[in-house]
């Protein structure tokens, strides 16, 4: 049996058994199901990988059966396993797998715990479907499926109606850019025929379509993947997701569904080096949502806000990289964050089920000493995106930083702060939880326990991956050839991305600005929150802080700009138009009828007197005229 | 003639069991239609048969002119498929408690009549009779066992006058592409020869129009559907909603589309327009909406603006994606107001009363969960395919029509989240006690079956209704070279 068919189809099968029976199953079947169909699907994808490295154009295909075919274009169903969707399966997989051990555990006591692991083995199901289809179709199957996901996974608490609207809103403003996906590959259609990466790609690269049809085309696939990753002006969705329970915010809301977006872009790759215009846009927009979102970042004190918005910072960071055309770096940023990222949330599902529930860092503190495997663990994933020297978010962070160089100085200076901004949030966050005193009294410090190992050893395997994940791709100036990831993904990379080309000792100073950034948001916050033992405070700030903390009243502004108008349109057209307007039209047919219908009766009332006296008018009538004409 | 004397026949043996029909009995009877279908006319020769409207059976009537003509084809076959298949869980949906359940069934079988003779006429007359024939058991059935009291007969009467008027204006296009044949037959056939002056042409078209613009509704002629949907008893608002709204759309592609001639081109950029303002229109006021069934009835008029206009788009996706629709609409939507009726039958179905049913009624909820996004057109869901065809055909017709009818893929999840919300999720209000009886949610349960199956496999469907698709499309390209 074809191997893909396998990967896929095992999360497919846990899905139906669990979805169907998982009820009737005890809950350690039901949860190890969970688990092992994303492991062996994971073992299944590594042990594809070794075809790779012997030849290195390798890829399979499976094709399935033909989806669609009218009007001479034919949709297949079938899936491609080449180097790019074999990396972002074992993401996939990979990390998939340590949620759903941790999961086991977070979810025990839930009510819905099957239920939980049915969803989570579906969203694998459409996440695979989504990487590794060979055609913009079933990526668009997959992508609407894990929105469908996130949507269960968000509302997954669904008696708490603010978590069904937080979960309705991510569902509809992902909504909003798959519209712009779905034009977009109208558009494909129209100049290709064809939905075919291979045969689209190959079109490209014939010169079939003029520029400005390429620069429609990958803006709207831009829209799509704004909406996916929350970009702005579509991120607002994500920090509201938080409501889902937090292995569902690591693994889908941080770690693979949220990069979608830039999956697609570097499996589009040249579409988009073809569309300058498109490519500037995007840098712009990656680094605007990376600025905005780390502001918002810094004033937040819901621990899994926090995370939420540094996930749209740091998926702005990925599209930075992708508007200069670096390609590998983004997916190697891609890859260093799912593993840092998911080890934070998880982190932070640790502390929140350690302090029974509560996720205000000010209600925290004082964790270390409780907690000290959840905090050695946190700890390396903040100097991970931190950019501690030598752990994997700083490979990756210092490389985007010196595209972006590179690129644009303006951009570069707008970069530095940003990253500074990561840093201070993130240590902010991390002395509140876990420095300091003490200070919920609600629920007791002795009672603060640390997790299980369920829980505890995939943050183990997390922050292992974290601390090494840069050897995936280390500079050149380390060892003096191009990364592993880099040439992993060359042979798939239509376009040969620039080599860098600034001296080393640029580089050596640009290492330096970003150690030097690391170095001052570390001591700015210990200070601030370690040797004066800040609490951010419970008052509403004033100024520009007061904006961050409300998060620049962007929900309030497209409340009033779209949301309510939209309301009152459709008020005015219920209410007024279909009553005022609809109605009289349609029954103005009525009312004549009944018209005609009063005439006749006037006229045939069965008064004999009044037949008598119109048979004399006749008569009258006949007589005139045969007199007188 | 077995498909129109069938269920007449049902219905009697309806009537002879009177109070004693139980609930399976007449499950039993309404079945009549898909096993007739289903053991005489396999689908097999259907896909990529070379026959045309193959005539199947011929009856003269009236004098040697006018005739009862059947014919089946692909197209024919589908939309028989969707009537008779779905009459047994309209049947179904009225559980042994149900009061008038005896009437509304044999009425309902004498509408699976009149429909079924409208999905099989070839000849221009018998077309209207089965045509105006299906409308009455409707009309009884809103009129008499409607929930509402006063206003009932305000909107029935309208709704029937409103629809019969349009109605005329098909009959005096038929009576007058009559008049103009040598023979004096009103033969499918023989009223596609002709060919028409521009004038001529305009006058039968607007005629033809009136009537399926009524009965579609397009907007703006929808002002009976949303009263009229709210108001009929459950099984009434299925039958007008899964099954009649689709004579309309049937009527357009049979019959407006070839006989209209070179003025087609004329009408398209209008008709597409209305088109798509419908879908807008619609899923705009279907967000504020807190009836259940006056909701559903809003994105119903939504959803069949895009198949119109994928019809007036006159391509073969257009065409294929509005056929799959017709057959996916009809199955979401009769799902949709089934389960509005159990949820009607638990706490009613006014949105700001309900809340929290999942937790009581799971699997419920799931099943229900399935019509909804299959409304929503969400992939692996029966709704996808076909909206991305008409999507398609709409924006390679026009890409500013294209994205606003785009937008409905937006505003859909809106209104249908909203609703699924409202009423599933959220805080559990606490006034549902009773069970859901198995026989209310199996039926429904299979049904909701149908959304996987033809999410997936829409393809086998489209087969099926290719040739005869492509045949209109031919008569089309003919009246075309007319114009050039």
């Amino acid at each position: 049996m074809n191997p893909i068919a396998i990967i896929i189809g095992l999360p497919l099968i846990g899905f139906l058994i669990n979805g169907l029976f998982g009820k009737q199953l005890p809950k350690m079947i039901s949860g190890l199901l969970g688990v092992s169909t994303i492991l062996i699907a994971f073992i299944l994808t590594a042990t594809q990988l070794s075809n790779f490295i012997s030849t290195e154009t390798y890829s399979s295909t499976l094709k399935l059966f033909t989806f669609l075919n009218v009007d001479n274009l034919v949709l297949e169903a079938s899936f491609k396993l080449d180097r790019l969707s074999i990396w972002m399966t074992m993401i996939i997989t990979g990390i998939g797998t340590l949620i759903h051990i941790y999961s086991m555990a977070y979810m025990w006591e839930d009510e819905g715990f099957h239920k939980f692991f049915s969803y989570l083995n579906f969203f694998v199901f459409n996440m695979l479907l989504l990487v590794l289809g060979s055609n913009f179709l079933m990526l668009f199957f997959g992508w609407e499926g894990v929105g469908l996901c996130s949507y269960l996974l968000i509302g997954f608490w669904y008696s708490r109606p603010e978590y069904g609207k937080a979960a309705r809103k991510a569902f509809v403003m992902n909504r909003i850019g798959d519209l712009g996906l779905l034009l977009g590959m109208f558009l494909i259609i129209h100049q290709f025929g064809t939905l075919d990466y291979d045969a689209v790609i190959q079109g490209i690269a014939q010169g079939k379509t003029s520029g400005s049809m390429l620069t429609a085309i990958s803006m709207l696939l831009f829209v799509g993947a704004m909406g996916k990753s929350a970009q702005i002006p579509l991120y607002t969705w994500l920090p509201d997701a938080m409501a889902g329970p937090t292995p569902v915010s690591a693994l889908i809301h941080a770690a693979t569904m949220v990069t979608a977006g830039i999956y697609l872009i570097v499996r589009t790759q040249i579409l988009f080096e073809m569309a300058p215009f498109t490519g500037e846009f995007i840098f712009w927009i990656g680094l605007c949502t990376s600025i905005l979102a780390a502001l918002i970042g810094l004033k937040q004190n819901d621990i899994k806000k926090v995370l939420a918005y540094s996930t749209v910072s740091q998926l702005g960071f990925m599209f930075v990289a992708l508007g200069c055309g670096a390609y590998t770096t983004a997916m190697f940023h891609l890859t260093t964050h799912a593993f840092f990222k998911a080890l934070l949330f998880l982190g932070a599902g640790s502390v929140i089920h350690g302090v029974h529930h509560e996720q205000d860092i000010r209600l925290m503190g004082g964790l270390k000493s409780k907690m000290p495997l959840t905090y050695i663990t946190f700890l390396i994933g903040t100097l991970a995106i931190t950019g501690f020297p030598l752990l994997s978010g700083f490979f990756s962070k210092d490389e985007i930083l010196t595209h972006v160089f590179e690129h644009n100085k303006i951009g570069y200076a707008l970069m530095v702060f940003s990253a500074l901004l990561t840093g201070i949030y993130m240590f902010r966050m991390f002395f509140v939880t876990f420095h300091g005193t003490y200070r919920n009294s609600h629920y007791s410090l002795d009672k603060v326990h640390e997790s299980p190992l369920g829980m505890t050893l995939p943050l183990i395997i997390l922050a292992f991956l974290s601390v090494i994940g840069g050897a995936l791709n280390l500079p050149e100036y380390l060892t003096h050839q191009s990364g592993t990831l880099a040439n992993w993904l060359k042979p798939i990379l239509t376009i040969e991305e620039s080599k860098h080309a600034i001296s080393h000792s640029t580089e050596y100073i640009l290492i330096g600005i970003a150690v030097l950034v690391f170095v001052i948001a570390f001591f700015f916050t210990r200070s601030k929150y370690v040797s004066k033992n800040h609490v951010p405070s419970e008052a509403e700030s004033t100024g520009i802080a007061g904006y961050m903390e409300n998060k620049f009243y962007v929900d309030e502004l497209y409340n009033t700009v779209f949301v309510k108008p939209l309301e009152g349109l459709s008020d005015i057209l219920g209410n007024f138009f279909e009553t005022k307007v609809i109605a009289p039209l349609s029954f103005g047919i009525n009312s004549v009828l009944t018209r005609i219908g009063r005439l006749n009766k006037f006229v045939q009332d069965g008064n004999i007197e009044k037949y008598l006296l119109f048979m004399v008018i006749g008569i009258v009538i006949l007589i005139g005229i045969n007199l007188f004409i | 003639m077995e498909f129109v004397l069938g269920p007449i026949l049902a219905a009697f043996i309806a009537r002879l069991m009177g109070n004693k029909l139980s609930v399976y009995f007449a499950g039993l009877l309404s079945l009549t239609g898909i096993v007739i279908l289903l053991i005489n006319y396999p689908v097999t020769p259907l896909i990529n048969s070379t026959q045309g409207w193959k005539t199947i059976q011929d009856y003269q009537w009236l004098d040697s002119t006018i005739h009862f003509t059947f014919g089946m084809d692909g197209l024919t076959w589908i939309l028989l498929l969707l009537t008779n298949g779905l009459m047994p869980f309209i049947i179904f949906s009225m559980n042994s408690n149900h009061s008038n359940r005896l009437q509304i069934t044999m009425l309902a079988l004498l509408m699976q009549a009149g429909l079924n003779g409208v999905f099989l006429s070839k000849d221009g007359l018998s077309f209207y009779i089965f045509w105006e024939l299906a409308l009455i058991p409707i009309y009884f059935i809103t009129l008499l066992y409607s929930e509402s009291g006063k206003d009932n007969f305000k909107h029935t009467i309208r709704f029937f006058i409103y629809t019969f008027f349009g109605s005329l204006g098909m009959l005096f296009s038929l009576i007058y592409l009559n008049s103009l044949t040598e023979t004096g037959s009103f033969a499918y056939e023989e009223l596609l020869k002709l060919n028409l002056t521009y004038n001529q042409s305009i006058w039968v078209s607007l005629g033809f129009l009136l009537a399926f613009a009524v009965k579609i509704p397009l907007f703006p002629f929808h002002g009976w559907q949303a009263n009229t949907y709210t108001f009929a008893p459950a099984a009434g608002t299925m039958l007008l909603s899964g099954i009649m709204l689709k004579m309309g759309l049937y009527g357009v592609l049979r019959w407006f589309l070839p006989m209209c001639g070179e003025t087609l081109y004329v009408f398209q950029p209008y008709l597409i327009t209305l088109s798509v303002i419908g879908i807008v229109y619609g899923g705009i006021i279907a967000i504020r909406q807190n009836d259940m069934k006056r909701l559903v009835a809003y994105s119903s008029l939504s959803h069949v603006g895009l198949i119109a206009a994928g019809f007036f788009t006159l391509t073969s996706t257009g065409f294929s994606g509005g056929v799959l629709q017709m057959l996916v609409h009809g199955i979401n939507v009769v799902g949709l107001f089934y389960s509005i009726e159990i949820i009607q039958q638990l706490s009613g179905r006014n949105l700001n009363n309900l809340g929290g049913l999942a937790k009581k009624y799971p699997v419920f909820a799931v099943v229900f969960f399935l019509f909804v996004i299959g409304t929503a057109a969400a992939p692996l869901s029966n709704g996808f395919p076909g909206e991305f065809m008409l999507l398609k055909s709409v924006f390679s017709y026009n890409s500013v029509s294209g994205v606003f009818a785009g937008l409905t893929i937006i505003l859909c999840a809106v209104y249908m989240l909203r609703m699924y919300q409202f009423s599933m999720l959220g805080v559990d209000k606490g006034q549902a006690e009773q069970k859901i009886e198995i026989n209310q949610w199996l039926p429904l349960a299979i049904l909701s079956i149908f959304v996987i199956v033809l999410g997936i496999f829409p393809q086998y469907f489209i087969d099926i209704v290719k040739p005869s698709l492509d045949q209109i499309l031919l008569e089309i390209s003919n009246a075309k070279g007319v114009l050039s």
